[in-house]
């Protein structure tokens, strides 16, 4: 690339990013796009930690950005990046900095880090002189080529940029040592003249890698540069040289310069300044004696900080009426792509949401339990069927009955290793499968035969309740379609053996509810069907579902409408999954301790039956 | 971070101890005590048996020259004679260089009985460091700069290549050899342990062997990462004449424990003219500003956040100052300027809710002590922060103007101070 030597940065610029920074990335990226640039000017970011790539924004597209782990290897990979964003802490700056100088394809590197001691500082500096290289800090944001190139955070978001036309070349050249400054300075240019060419921020340090000197040579040389503003600061005799320069003819383009510090000889001596370098040891570092000899040298020298705007509109305007400077025709101010979160924060866009939660929220500080903080169910000890109350049913359900879900939890939480679904997950787990693997083997069994009986058991005692139907008539009903009554039937259990489990149901029903209206008639129904055979109980299956519809119509935080739904979309299954999973958990670890061997079930215990040859042919 | 100054018997200790490793001969002890208002000296005497053998020299160490033109070096004294001047002395006010405090810390060590003295010193600028050395050191050294020689050591080349030799007075003769390896190792002691400036004056011979007679030196406190062993212990003491207040400390400390910049100095606690400026640039300039429309003497402080602080940072960094400029009420009312540049990456919203949170607690103090309070900021979502202010202003009672990028930086100090007090 024939980049001339005045021009560090232009619209082809490409650079490395030196650290993950995403949000410098994706400004930089950001400004690229409203210069209208061709390409990105990242070519890749160094990441020591990471190689891959990185996701960001180019407009409004997205586009990926390569990571490399080492300086070496990104220069290796991009010969044309001629300039490293350096955003390593100040412990790192110096090494990473000084390996970035030995690529022959890195010609600038602008160190970011602030705290880098004075001799790494002038280490790196002279190294990089040596080298005919450019530092651009430490300490510093860095700078920019207005419509060309951004070091990292300069110059701030988009707006600041599209208010201080940054997206397109002025023509003064600028330079401060602070980087806090240089956006204010962006500000104040762009509204006393056509703005910014460039603009530099050395850095607040005693020793920066290249003088605000170094800086305004360039621009001199530049011949799209017509006019130059520089901002010192007291401490340090960098503005002796450009004095110097001024005085040798070496500066021939109109300079504005302002050194602040002025306040400096009525404050105590022992006042640090912001800036490390900003303290002065003699007279000659003064910020009047600056002052004084800028404007002893021929350099345009505000009264203070407040007119330095008007001293750049009045060269600014001279150069116009010498004709150095020709009209400028403003192009038109880029649009810029809101950022998404920024534009939904201020309420200029909406957009309609994909899905709907209703049951908890996770967007606050704390999580909500149907808009209950967490932090309250549990102070308030609403236990295991306080939380499903609020989550399944979004209610706060009397205490009684968040006892009563957690007593079923309990009933049903284990019913040995023989069942479909405790020997599902058992086989699952013996062929080696994970915890969670085996825990679905299992749970998928529940349905109409497993478990599945309390849904099926509510909805048909509710059913044949509903339409007044005497238990008589029930059972003669379902007899004639042929179909066993849901929740009726043990294998083992009978009247004379009676099933405990339901026994203690029953009693805890019966002492809190306020009233058991579906389970009498359930229980009517027992007496018909037991009178038949001993073992057509109510079972625990059916006790649960039928219990748990007496619940709902009596406690009074249910309406009708609420308890059809709840029936209809087999919530109380969720109740036999749940507790159940408890029981599948404790198998499947014990297989697990146990370490037993893959699960394969006997041949004796399979009675092989094989089609015959003739039955498998073809009839036709 | 900046150069720092040192005392005495700091830079004497690492000398004693870090320079033996670029010159064997170095036979310097390093016999020193440091007295405080705390030392108990009997304890002081028992750590360092010397003390009660030896005749003594006791001297301030507390970062400023001169002393022995003030008259407080006592010499060629005895440990009950020691004992006596610092009793007598600690604690003393006197005034040197124009500033005046109190003579808390003594540098106590040997007296060596002498009649050479030799000016050693060296310094750093941006191409590289300069020694400076002369035959005629002592205090007289000033007027006799044009003996002294100055050597420059490239940045990068260092001292192994620098000639040092001929540039030696003849007059050394056979003191020579000797001069030239302890400048050589001196200077590689300096780069080594952190130094930014250095100067030994004078430095004499005692029975053949180099030793410093007096000291002064200062450190580059961004190399305490890299210095932690050899600095153990040592701290940076406040400039003569200026002692920490609870809240500059409470500053300082929070400063320590964070990647973003707090910083805070006390002009004058009575001061109607309060700051809480954005950035180490800026808030020079509003200091500029305020002492150019001569409200110097009303200027209670100094000080800049900047590096994007979080919430709670600039929460406790606005209390410190609200706490301050509320103590004490004036008839003419205070003034507090939220200043600030535009930001390149600090978020405005964010050190906004800090300064709003600390503001709302502080509402009926700032109203009975007569504050009125001026904002002007710009950078990452300054929209929302200027409106977190405007919206204050409505509740706080508190007269608050708000102001963003379109308004110069500095324009709200005239709006203050020419409302203030008009």
């Amino acid at each position: 690339m024939s980049r001339k030597e005045y021009v560090l940065f232009d619209r082809d610029t490409k650079a490395f990013v030196y650290g993950y920074q995403t949000n410098a990335i994706q400004r930089m990226l950001d400004f690229d796009y409203v210069c209208k640039r061709e390409a990105p000017s990242i070519s890749a970011i160094i990441n020591p930690n990471r190689a891959g790539i990185h996701k960001a924004f180019w407009g409004t597209k997205e586009i990926l950005l390569p990571m490399y782990k080492t300086i070496f290897a990104a220069a290796k990979a991009y010969p044309e990046a001629d300039v490293m964003v350096n955003f390593a802490s100040y412990r790192s700056a110096f090494e990473t900095t000084m390996e970035a100088l030995q690529e022959k394809t890195l010609r600038t590197v602008a160190v970011i880090a602030e705290g880098v001691p004075e001799r790494q500082s002038r280490v790196m500096s002279a190294t990089a002189r040596e080298m005919g290289k450019v530092i651009i800090g430490p300490a510093t944001v860095g700078g920019m080529a207005a419509g060309a190139f951004r070091i990292g955070n300069t110059a701030g978001t988009i707006e600041n940029i599209i208010a201080s036309k940054l997206y397109r070349p002025g023509c003064v050249g600028f330079v401060s040592k602070s980087g806090g400054m240089l956006n204010e300075a962006f500000n104040i240019i762009s509204r006393n003249s056509n703005g910014v060419y460039e603009g530099v921020a050395i850095g607040g340090d005693r020793y920066p890698g290249s003088t605000m000197l170094d800086h305004i040579l360039r621009y001199e040389q530049n011949p799209k540069i017509k006019m130059i503003a520089c901002l010192g600061e007291l401490g340090g005799e960098d503005e002796y040289r450009i004095i110097q320069a001024l005085q040798e003819g070496k500066i021939t383009k109109p300079l504005v310069a302002w050194v602040t510090g002025t306040c400096s000889s009525v404050l105590p001596a022992s006042v640090q300044f912001g800036h490390a370098g900003a303290k002065a040891d003699t007279q000659k570092e003064t910020a009047q004696a600056k002052n004084e000899a800028f404007r002893e040298a021929g350099a345009y020298v505000p009264t203070s900080f407040d007119d330095y705007g008007d001293k750049v509109r009045q060269v600014y305007e001279m150069l116009k009426t010498e004709g150095v400077i020709q009209e400028f025709v403003e192009p038109e101010a880029p649009k810029i792509p809101a950022d998404y979160s920024k534009a939904l924060a201020s309420g200029d866009i909406r957009k309609p949401t994909t899905f709907i939660c209703t049951v908890s929220d996770d967007s606050g500080e704390e999580v909500l339990y149907a808009g209950k903080r967490l932090s309250d169910v549990l102070e308030e000890k609403m236990g295991i069927g306080g939380v499903i109350g609020l989550l399944w049913f979004k209610k706060e359900l009397p205490d009684y009955a968040a006892q009563f879900i957690e007593l079923v939890l309990q009933i049903v939480a284990d019913h040995g290793p023989a069942v479909s679904g405790a020997h599902n997950a058992i086989v699952a787990s013996c062929a080696g499968k994970d915890l969670i693997s085996s825990l679905c083997s299992g749970l998928l069994t529940i349905g109409p035969r497993f478990g599945g009986a309390i849904d099926d058991a509510a909805r048909e005692f509710k059913q044949a309740r509903e339409t007044g139907k005497t238990p008589e008539q029930f059972v003669n009903d379902m007899k004639k379609k042929g179909i066993n009554i849901p929740g009726i039937g043990h294998m083992i259990k009978s009247v004379k053996n009676p099933d405990k489990r339901v026994q203690l149901l029953i009693q805890y029903a019966r002492k809190n509810f306020p009233s058991t209206d579906l389970l009498n008639y359930a229980l009517q129904v027992e007496q018909l069907t037991t009178a038949k055979k001993g073992n057509l109980i109510l079972n625990v299956d059916g006790c649960i579902g039928i219990l748990f519809l007496d619940l709902m119509s009596s406690c009074g935080s249910f309406s009708k409408a609420e308890i059809d739904e709840i029936v209809r979309l087999g919530y109380l299954n969720g109740l036999f999954a749940l507790g159940r999973s408890i029981g599948l958990i404790g198998h499947i670890l014990d297989q697990k301790r146990l370490g037993a061997r893959l699960y394969r079930h006997p041949t004796d215990d399979i009675a092989y039956m094989m089609p015959s040859a003739e039955e498998i042919q073809c009839k036709r | 971070m900046a150069q720092r100054g040192i005392r005495e018997y700091d830079a004497k200790r690492l000398l004693a101890k870090y320079l033996p490793e670029y010159l064997n001969e170095f036979s310097y002890k390093g016999d020193l005590a440091l007295v405080g208002p705390e030392t108990d000296p009997e304890e002081l005497a028992s750590a360092n048996p010397w003390l009660k053998t030896e005749r003594l020299v006791v001297k301030p160490d507390q970062l400023f020259g001169k002393r022995g033109k003030h008259g407080l070096v006592l010499l060629d004294a005895n440990w009950e004679g020691a004992k006596k001047y610092l009793k007598e002395n600690i604690g003393v006010e006197v005034v040197v260089g124009g500033a005046a405090g109190r003579l808390t810390h003594f540098l106590v060590e040997p007296f060596i009985p002498h009649n050479e003295e030799f000016y050693v010193a060296i310094s750093s600028d941006y191409d590289g460091d300069n020694i400076f050395f002369s035959p005629e050191g002592g205090i007289c050294v000033e007027e006799n700069w044009d003996k002294v020689v100055r050597i420059h050591v490239d940045v990068l080349a260092g001292i192994a290549a620098v000639d040092i030799k001929s540039k030696l007075p003849r007059s050394l003769a056979d003191r020579s050899l000797a001069v030239e390896k302890f400048i050589r190792a001196l200077y590689q002691f300096y780069a080594a342990t952190g130094f930014s400036y250095l100067e030994i004056n004078p430095f004499t011979f005692h029975n053949g062997a180099i030793v410093p007679l007096d000291m002064v030196a200062k450190l580059d406190d961004a190399e305490e990462y890299w210095q932690r062993k050899r600095w153990e212990g040592l701290i940076f003491p406040e400039p003569f004449g200026r002692i920490l207040t609870k809240e500059e400390l409470f500053i300082k400390d929070l400063d320590s424990k964070t990647g973003a910049s707090l910083k805070l100095t006390i002009l004058n606690p009575k001061g109607r003219v309060w700051t809480m400026v954005a950035g180490g640039g800026a808030s020079v300039i509003y200091a500029d500003t305020i002492c150019d429309l001569g409200f110097a003497g009303e200027m209670a402080n100094y000080g800049e956040y900047s590096g994007d602080p979080n919430t709670e940072e600039t929460y406790y960094y606005t209390k410190t100052i609200l706490d301050l400029m509320t103590r004490e009420k004036d008839p003419e009312g205070k003034v507090l300027l939220i200043g600030g540049a535009i930001a390149n990456f600090t978020d405005v919203a964010r050190t906004f809710r800090g300064v709003v949170m600390a503001l709302e607690e502080y509402q009926q103090k700032l109203q009975a002590a007569g504050v009125k309070i001026y904002v002007r900021r710009g950078g990452p979502n300054f929209e929302q922060g200027l409106k977190l202010m405007r919206e204050l202003g409505k509740r706080l009672g508190v007269p608050i103007e708000v102001y963003g990028p379109e308004t110069h930086m500095t324009r709200i100090v005239p709006l203050a101070l020419g409302g203030a007090w008009q």
